[in-house]
């Protein structure tokens, strides 16, 4: 029995849970992970991620020096390096060096507009912080955007524009005081296990009704008391048509509409046609379950709304989060304990990243760009001459990859993310990383984007970096330095301040923006001065436990649910919604709607799960077939298939299930060598530009097992 | 509110909700009484029934994890006939169970003088150790079959049900149905069952190759098929004990 030299408290780096960590440590090896059972978060609770997947810090493949491309690369003809051998080591005066040059060269030459940043929702809100203020205040410009363009920013658009906040308006183990709440788009056991077992817990223990909204028969559907089984992209539709019922069966909430509300009769008017007919006819759904539905939401006591990204990533994706917006607004299902809409952030920082600033229109604390107002006040903080910011809308996330060109982006900087697997249509996506002049990748991995990249930067991965992250419930936690960094891999924010002094230096900058810091704690001071909601997140109290924003002063406790008294834009709009169909529809030639998810034992890129013993229990990209469509193509479960799109082609084993519905497949994105991102396709939302992975048209044939690129790559699994 | 209850607890007079546990309301007043199977974030069963104490006018001993206060109940912590019970169920189970990664049952039987060698003839139970997945390992000589494990895999938290009891009697054992491997059944490799593992049968996998003599390096260089073991595998005896 071995005995731990320190055992560290700190935060999950996986999900948006937050759940909390303690690492047992023997010579700066984490071997065992725990929780405590007594925290409000997880209750000692955690998933194979968090208790197990820890190992991707000491994996192998990690990059622990700073390194160079030893052949220089030209725009148009750039490659991928994945052996070392192509890469030399370089001291950080280096690397940082040739940064700063290249940068500075390039800003000089075409300006502001051909610079761009991916921020991370794995990082800090502190790295997340620095980044965007090295681009606003040194590059002037605001192409930075991180992940959430592609997670939630239609949730986030929609929440804004009928609420002015953006973030999930409960506590997520609130969920035991609600009597009746709807899950849709989200797996939630796969993608947010700690919640998910606490709304199995408000189900089986506390008598609560779930109501699920989703194409795939999700394992929460056997908790259900209802499964609306709709069409991928059909939201608008059904919710609406509840919203048609809870009209005309007078099941709304008068009061809340008067007090807290407007915009009702133009709403009313437009659900008139979303009669629970028409919205069979277009999401496959019947009209008694809707009915049924509808009233169990409108008459619950406490009812709430869970969502993941079934409902924003679609071109219409803003619609889909404003008809379940309408719906608590229409029964006055939000601003009570137990009652609210709860978007489930995605990263561990996602909700972090977003309100330090990570964002193309928006300061921190999602002060606009484009208000002199804001302009001014950032300015004035960051040492910035009077106009010297500015005042334009950045390009998001897909825009950047778009705008890559001689006369658009030619230098990337990316944080920590993976956009060669995570955007949509992925061949798009590399033939514009090819055309990059100038690629700098910070990360741990070389993975399919950096390495793409002319120097790469070691970061070190959260266990070995101070930092605080802000989870889906809004609640500011600490990351603690708990090993020492590996190799000469140094923390984010301390790469950026190093680059930002380099930079300013070059430009013969007259004023600084400030980058002595000591330690994180003076960030998020500093960022605590310019964001209202972060003025009393301070380290010294967030010690014990986090703090949920907003947290207005020193003594402000924070807040576990929001808009008990008024929304931040004063009253709720409603929104008039019509029924928008996806981009791409299935025809002959692509018979079959292909949606797109995460696997519990995986994250996302695979950055970290992939160079983790997590990979051993789901090692392969499995499409998961319904037997109705398995039988017509002859195929069991096992066989080889071919996935093609009019964009791209994958060849992979398929699972036939009924976990998805028939005329539906679906692959998880997690996986290089069967890219599901290969396949999707690049329609955004015009709103919130966020991209439709949720529906595209593929056709599935039988393949060959020798076109698999890891076909020994398998692993029997029992579990749901 | 619950209605206030008085009793007293080795003489000293309790004020407690009514439904409290003997056990919480000894707590209230500082008093520790000895338990194995309770957890704190698990429902109890009064399994292990070492938290037994006696009761005025009660037939038995009384389990203080489940054992609701009463009015007037007079409850005594320790006595001989207590303490002879506590200590003959920690000769039992050092009898049977590998309980050398039991830290708290050891200071038990310290305190309660138990005589680990008290029934020599006694079979131990010693099964080989289950190394089936990459995630953690479950080593049953060291099972006390405290049901924490089961209890978390099933409502207490995860409702994922990939194990339960096997067997009966002295052959009792947790395992999955059917025997299956891990990986085969729902279980979804959470590891609460590892979290609340009072003796040290489940483990990481990381922390037992640690513990069997590798290095951090040798454990990270482990190839795929080393970490997923498919069969149960003897593991040598360490220094003839077992």
């Amino acid at each position: 029995m071995i005995q731990a030299d320190k055992i560290v408290s700190t935060t999950c780096p996986f999900c948006g849970v937050g759940c909390n960590l303690q690492l047992h440590i023997k010579d700066d090896f984490i071997y065992r992970v725990t929780s405590p059972f007594e925290n409000i978060v997880n209750q000692g609770n955690l998933c194979v991620k968090g208790r197990f997947g820890y190992d991707f810090v000491y994996h192998k493949e990690r990059v622990t020096s700073p390194l160079i491309r030893i052949t220089s690369q030209k725009p148009g003809s750039r490659t991928q390096a994945f052996d070392r051998s192509q890469w030399r080591t370089a001291s950080w005066d280096e690397a940082l060096d040739l940064v700063a040059d290249r940068l500075v060269e390039i800003y000089r030459r075409d300006g502001a507009h051909a610079l761009a940043a991916y921020c991370s929702a794995k990082a800090t809100n502190e790295d997340n912080y620095l980044l965007q203020k090295l681009y606003r205040s040194i590059f002037r410009t605001n192409n930075i955007d991180h992940c959430t363009r592609l997670c939630h920013a239609a949730s986030v658009v929609a929440l804004q524009m009928a609420l002015g906040s953006s973030a999930m308006s409960n506590t997520a183990a609130e969920v035991i005081y609600n009597d009746v709440f709807i899950v849709t788009g989200s797996n939630t056991s796969e993608n947010h296990p700690i919640i998910a077992i606490q709304m199995k817990e408000a189900v089986v223990k506390h008598g609560a009704k779930l109501i699920v909204v989703d194409p795939r028969r999700i394992e929460l559907v056997n908790y259900a008391a209802l499964w609306l089984p709709e069409k991928p992209g059909s939201d608008v539709a059904v919710f609406s048509a509840m919203a048609h019922v809870i009209l005309h069966e007078k099941l709304y909430n008068q009061r809340f509409i008067d007090d807290r509300t407007e915009n009702f009769a133009a709403f009313a008017a437009s659900m008139e046609k979303f009669t629970p007919e028409y919205a069979e006819l277009i999401s496959g759904v019947d009209r008694s379950l809707i009915l049924s539905a509808a009233r169990l939401y409108a008459n619950a006591k406490n009812g709430a709304i869970y969502w993941a990204l079934g409902i924003p990533e679609h071109s219409h994706g803003t619609a889909n989060a404003l008809s379940l917006i309408n719906l608590a607004l229409l029964t006055g299902q939000i601003g009570r304990l137990g009652t609210g809409l709860n978007p489930l952030r995605g990263q561990n920082n996602v909700q972090g990243a977003s309100d330090a600033g990570a964002m193309p229109w928006h300061y921190p604390g999602y002060q606009r760009v484009d208000s002199a107002e804001a302009a001014q006040k950032f300015e004035k903080a960051w040492n910035v001459e009077p106009g010297g910011l500015n005042r334009n809308l950045g390009l998001t996330t897909t825009e950047i990859m778009s705008a890559v060109g001689p006369k658009g982006v030619c230098a990337l900087y990316v944080m920590g993310e993976n956009p060669m697997m995570s955007e949509p249509d992925l061949n798009h996506t590399r033939r514009k990383m090819e055309q990059l002049e100038f690629l700098v990748a910070q990360d741990m991995f070389l993975n399919e984007t950096s390495s793409f990249a002319d120097v790469f930067l070691p970061a070190t991965s959260w266990a070995e970096k101070d930092g605080t992250f802000t989870n889906t419930d809004r609640r500011v936690q600490r990351v603690r330095k708990a090993i020492q960094p590996i190799g000469e891999a140094r923390p984010d924010w301390e790469i950026i301040c190093d680059l930002a002094r380099r930079l300013e230096k070059r430009l013969g900058a007259k004023t600084s923006s400030f980058w002595g810091y000591s330690h994180p704690s003076e960030v998020l001071e500093e960022m605590g001065r310019v964001v209202p909601e972060y003025a009393g997140v301070k380290y010294q109290r967030l010690e014990k436990v986090g703090l949920q924003t907003p947290v207005l002063d020193d003594l402000d406790p924070g807040m576990p649910f929001l808009f008990s008294q008024r929304f931040p834009r004063g009253k709720g709009k409603f929104h008039p919604l019509d029924y928008n169909p996806s981009t791409e529809i299935p025809d002959e030639d692509y018979p079959l709607i292909l949606t797109t998810g995460r696997v519990l034992e995986q994250w996302h890129g695979g950055s970290l799960t992939r160079h983790s013993w997590l990979d051993d229990l789901y090692p392969e990209a499995l499409v998961e077939i319904h037997p109705a469509d398995a039988a017509h193509l002859g195929l069991k479960s096992g066989d080889t298939v071919r996935a093609t799109s009019r964009r791209g082609s994958i060849v992979l084993r398929c699972k036939v299930t009924q976990k998805t519905t028939i005329g539906v497949v679906f692959i998880p994105f997690h996986f290089s060598e069967a890219a599901a991102n290969l396949l999707t396709i690049d329609a955004i939302d015009p709103q919130a530009k966020i991209p439709e992975y949720k529906s595209c048209a593929v056709r599935i044939m039988p393949a060959n097992p020798d076109e698999l690129v890891n076909p020994e790559a398998t692993q029997a699994r029992g579990r749901y | 509110m619950a209605e206030m209850i008085s009793l007293t607890i080795d003489d000293q007079p309790v004020s407690a909700s009514e439904g409290t546990t003997i056990l919480k309301a000894a707590a209230q007043i500082g008093i520790d009484i000895p338990t194995i199977c309770f957890h704190e974030a698990c429902t109890s069963y009064a399994l292990c029934r070492i938290c037994v104490v006696e009761v005025e006018n009660a037939r038995t001993l009384v389990p203080a994890c489940v054992g609701k206060v009463s009015s007037g109940m007079k409850v005594h912590t320790r006595s001989e006939r207590i303490d002879r019970s506590r200590r003959t169920l920690l000769e039992m189970l050092a009898t049977t169970v590998d309980l050398s990664e039991a830290p708290e049952i050891l200071a038990y039987m310290q305190e309660y003088q138990a005589v680990p060698d008290r029934f020599p003839s006694a079979e131990r139970r010693d099964p080989p150790i289950i190394d089936d997945n990459p995630m953690f390992i479950r080593d049953y000589a060291k099972c006390i079959l405290c049901w924490r494990c089961v209890q978390v895999c099933a409502s207490d938290a995860q409702f994922a049900y990939a194990i339960n009891f096997i067997e009966r009697g002295f052959e009792t054992q947790i395992g999955t149905f059917f025997e299956q491997s891990l990986p085969e059944t729902s279980c979804v490799f959470c590891g609460q069952c590892v979290g609340v593992c009072p003796t040290g049968a489940l483990k990481p996998k990381r922390q037992w190759l640690l513990e069997q003599g590798q290095t951090p390096d040798e454990i990270m260089a482990l190839t795929r098929s080393e970490r997923r073991r498919r069969m149960r595998r003897e593991v040598p005896a360490e220094g003839g004990t077992r």
